[in-house]
């Protein structure tokens, strides 16, 4: 389907990606696009990975995309980019890496060994490849968590959406007395 | 209800269908393709043609909201127990929703009758009349209804899809294909189906799951193309139907995935559960029947404590017949059951009775972590709070059991190891049947002033004291999220920030090198 952009957010249960796709959905659809969001998320409060899929466009039919379509990949955690990379299309596709490792109970074990070079080895694929420390920009903020939100900043200059109205978005998903430290943080996304 | 909560419910749907409902009647039956959380993949289309009743399948968000004032319309109207089948795709995505005008509910008043309500024989065999006669009026309406819509872009192809399917099928095929939508799945509108196949060159249905459209379009002698092409198993999406109908692949980075270690889901750092297991896994020669819930992971390593386990409510009921069967035979394994509290309440207490009745020598163990875990902490008759956050009086699971009879009752704080070591030991060494419970809040839950009275709820974390560590990673096999060990340092060390001070590793330290900090 022409026109519609297709984007990823994937990480670890807890880190905040179902927040950060629904406040890209709610701008979405405050600038009159067709917008559809779709969370795989098993068992992911116990550890697992978080996939979640924003679609948008004029008009957008499936909620979920298959393999080498989407448009931007944004990893919240960089294990994660290089488990979802066949998700990327092949022509043209951008990945946001979050330069951050959360162990799997495989390496914490010792059974395998957590692949440091990942985000290394998803630019060796993906010329357009961005790697920057959302966890360290939101801690120097004041918390580690709002690391979402610096990523979702990096997503929206991604797709060249800067102009929409995020303070609203920000409003409308973020409790008050995180909202100025948020606002901060999506800035610092905007400009990593 | 998900769909193995409606094989639970099918006993009253199936004679539902012969009384009839009164007032409307709508029940949300949701599918797992995929099996993104689920035992099973079944397809509960079937449950609807089984029972006779009607069927709505909605695509998105809005169609889950328009289909539901329809799906009230046609209960009302045809007295029928009507299903809205959805599928996790549907329930998981978000699309945008107008919203129509509320309507005042109103009460229909009771009116004894008998020969409508009450199913005993006599009277369920106009019932049944009542229900194929009914079944024949929903065929009719099912050919003109307004939920069944014709998209017509020229008869090289022609898709019927309803559901998830559609939106991928409209995804694939765009303008290039006709489309037979179906919001009514049960009964199926065979003779527009017909009418639309006899169109079109070639006919595709596109559906997740069985054949069910296509074997009831095959009956009807109307020829099309479907699960020849289309998988059984798993979840649909673009993709798949491209590939499937279209030959057609979407080109991937290549790379070496090999490396990538998965991410199992694991036990929370302070699960209260993870000490128990510990125990129970070192026990000889048993066999560990589990149940549903976030226990169900207590089967994976390092843990390894769990056998099997079947559905909701397998932990007492499979052990109490494996408890008879070694009887039987003479065979000397020990057989542990485990539930936890909600599912004790919601269907382990049936079996309980049975195996205590019975004097089945069984070990059952209610893991009580005082709310229901893994669904995401809702409360339960245990928990004292009603759903709405009231207060209520706490069903008593040892009170329970004592009135069953069962003799053999251990309480456990499995916080302390020792309590559910020595516990386990009697009563695996006791003849008959044997309750543990062990009792000690989630480590997600938000505290009640209960939990913090009976508990204390201290979370100050531990750490390794890295010269009395000997490097032999006993710790590492509670599988807890917090410990990872240092290589380099042979050293195990604990994450401060996910450690929550349930202090259970530094009792399987031999060498007491793990403390809590600033102790």
């Amino acid at each position: 389907m022409s026109g519609v952009k297709n984007v990823i957010l994937c990480g670890v249960g807890g880190q905040g990606t179902i927040l950060a796709s629904r406040i890209l959905s709610i701008c979405l659809i405050e600038a009159g696009y067709d917008v559809k969001m779709s969370e795989i998320h098993g068992m992911s409060q116990r550890g697992g990975n978080v996939t979640t899929q924003v679609r948008y466009g004029e008009k957008v039919y499936s909620p979920i995309i298959g393999k080498g379509s989407a448009d931007v990949l944004v990893a919240f955690e960089k294990l994660e980019a290089l488990r979802n990379l066949s998700d990327v299309r092949t022509d043209g596709g951008t990945v946001i890496i979050n330069d951050f490792a959360i162990q799997s109970l495989l390496t914490l074990q010792g059974a395998m060994e957590y692949p440091d070079d990942a985000a290394e080895r998803v630019r060796a694929l993906v010329k357009d490849t961005k790697v920057i420390d959302a966890t360290g920009l939101a801690t120097d903020l004041g918390n580690p968590k709002a690391a979402n939100i610096v990523l979702l900043g990096a997503t929206v200059k991604a797709l060249g959406l800067e102009s929409l109205d995020w303070d609203y978005a920000l409003e409308q998903c973020v409790k008050p007395e995180f909202l100025e430290m948020n606002k901060l943080a999506f800035k610092a996304g905007l400009e990593a | 209800m998900k769909h193995v909560g409606l094989n639970v419910a099918a006993d009253p749907l199936c004679t539902f269908a012969y009384t009839g409902v009164n007032g409307g009647m709508v029940f949300i039956s949701a599918d797992d393709p995929g099996l993104h959380s689920s035992q099973n993949e079944q397809d509960n289309r079937f449950y609807a043609k089984f029972a006779k009743i009607t069927m709505l399948e909605p695509s998105d968000s809005q169609e889950c909201k328009d289909m539901m004032k329809a799906a009230f319309e046609i209960s009302e109207t045809y007295d029928t127990p009507v299903m809205m089948r959805m599928t996790t795709r549907v329930c998981h995505s978000k699309s945008l929703v107008e919203y129509g005008e509320p309507l005042p509910q109103k009460k229909k008043e009771y009116v004894r009758n008998r020969a409508k309500f009450d199913p005993v024989p006599a009277m369920a065999k106009g019932m049944h009349t009542e229900v194929e006669k009914r079944w024949k009026t929903l065929c009719a309406f099912a050919e003109t209804s307004g939920l069944t819509q014709e998209e017509w872009n020229g008869g090289e192809i022609g898709i019927v899809s309803a559901g998830a399917a559609y939106q991928y099928a409209k995804e694939v095929f765009g303008d290039g294909a006709s489309y037979l939508k179906l919001g009514l799945t049960c009964p199926l509108p065979i003779e527009r189906i017909r009418a639309f196949g006899d169109k079109v060159k070639t006919l595709y249905v596109i559906e997740e799951l069985e054949p069910y459209i296509e074997e009831q379009l095959r009956a009807a002698g109307i020829a099309c193309v479907g699960k020849s092409r289309i998988p059984v198993e798993g979840e649909l999406n673009p993709d798949i139907v491209r590939k499937a109908l279209l030959g057609q692949e979407t080109p991937t980075f290549q790379y070496d995935k090999s490396i990538i270690p998965i991410r199992p889901p694991m036990l929370c750092a302070g699960c209260p559960h993870v000490g128990f297991f510990y125990e129970l896994a070192k026990q000889k020669d048993v066999v560990m029947i589990g149940d549903i819930g976030c226990y169900a992971l207590s089967g994976n390593p390092p843990l390894n404590a769990k056998d099997f386990a079947l559905c909701m409510g397998s932990g007492f009921s499979m052990a109490h017949g494996a408890a008879k069967i070694c009887e039987k035979f003479g065979d000397s394994h020990k057989i542990v059951g485990v539930v936890g509290d909600s599912t004790f309440f919601h269907t382990g207490m049936n079996s309980l009775l049975e195996a205590v009745y019975n004097n089945s020598n069984v070990v059952l163990v209610v893991v009580d972590n005082r709310i229901t875990g893994m669904t995401g902490h809702q409360e339960n008759p245990g928990s004292g709070h009603r759903l709405n956050g009231e207060a209520a009086f706490p069903a008593d699971i040892e009170g329970v059991a004592r009135a069953f009879g069962v003799k053999d009752i251990h309480k456990v704080n499995p916080m302390v190891l020792s309590e559910s070591r020595e516990a386990l030991k009697a009563a695996l060494a006791f003849q008959g049947p044997s309750l543990i419970i062990t009792r000690y809040p989630c480590a997600l839950k938000k505290y009640s002033k209960e939990d913090f009275e009976e508990f204390g709820c201290d979370r100050t974390p531990y750490a390794v004291d890295e010269d009395a560590c000997i490097g032999c990673r006993l710790c590492l096999r509670l599988g807890c999220p917090a410990i990872s060990f240092d290589k380099g340092g042979k050293k195990a060390v604990i994450d401060r920030v996910t450690c929550v001070g349930c202090g259970v590793c530094s009792q399987v330290c031999p060498k007491n090198a793990i403390g809590k900090v600033g102790v």
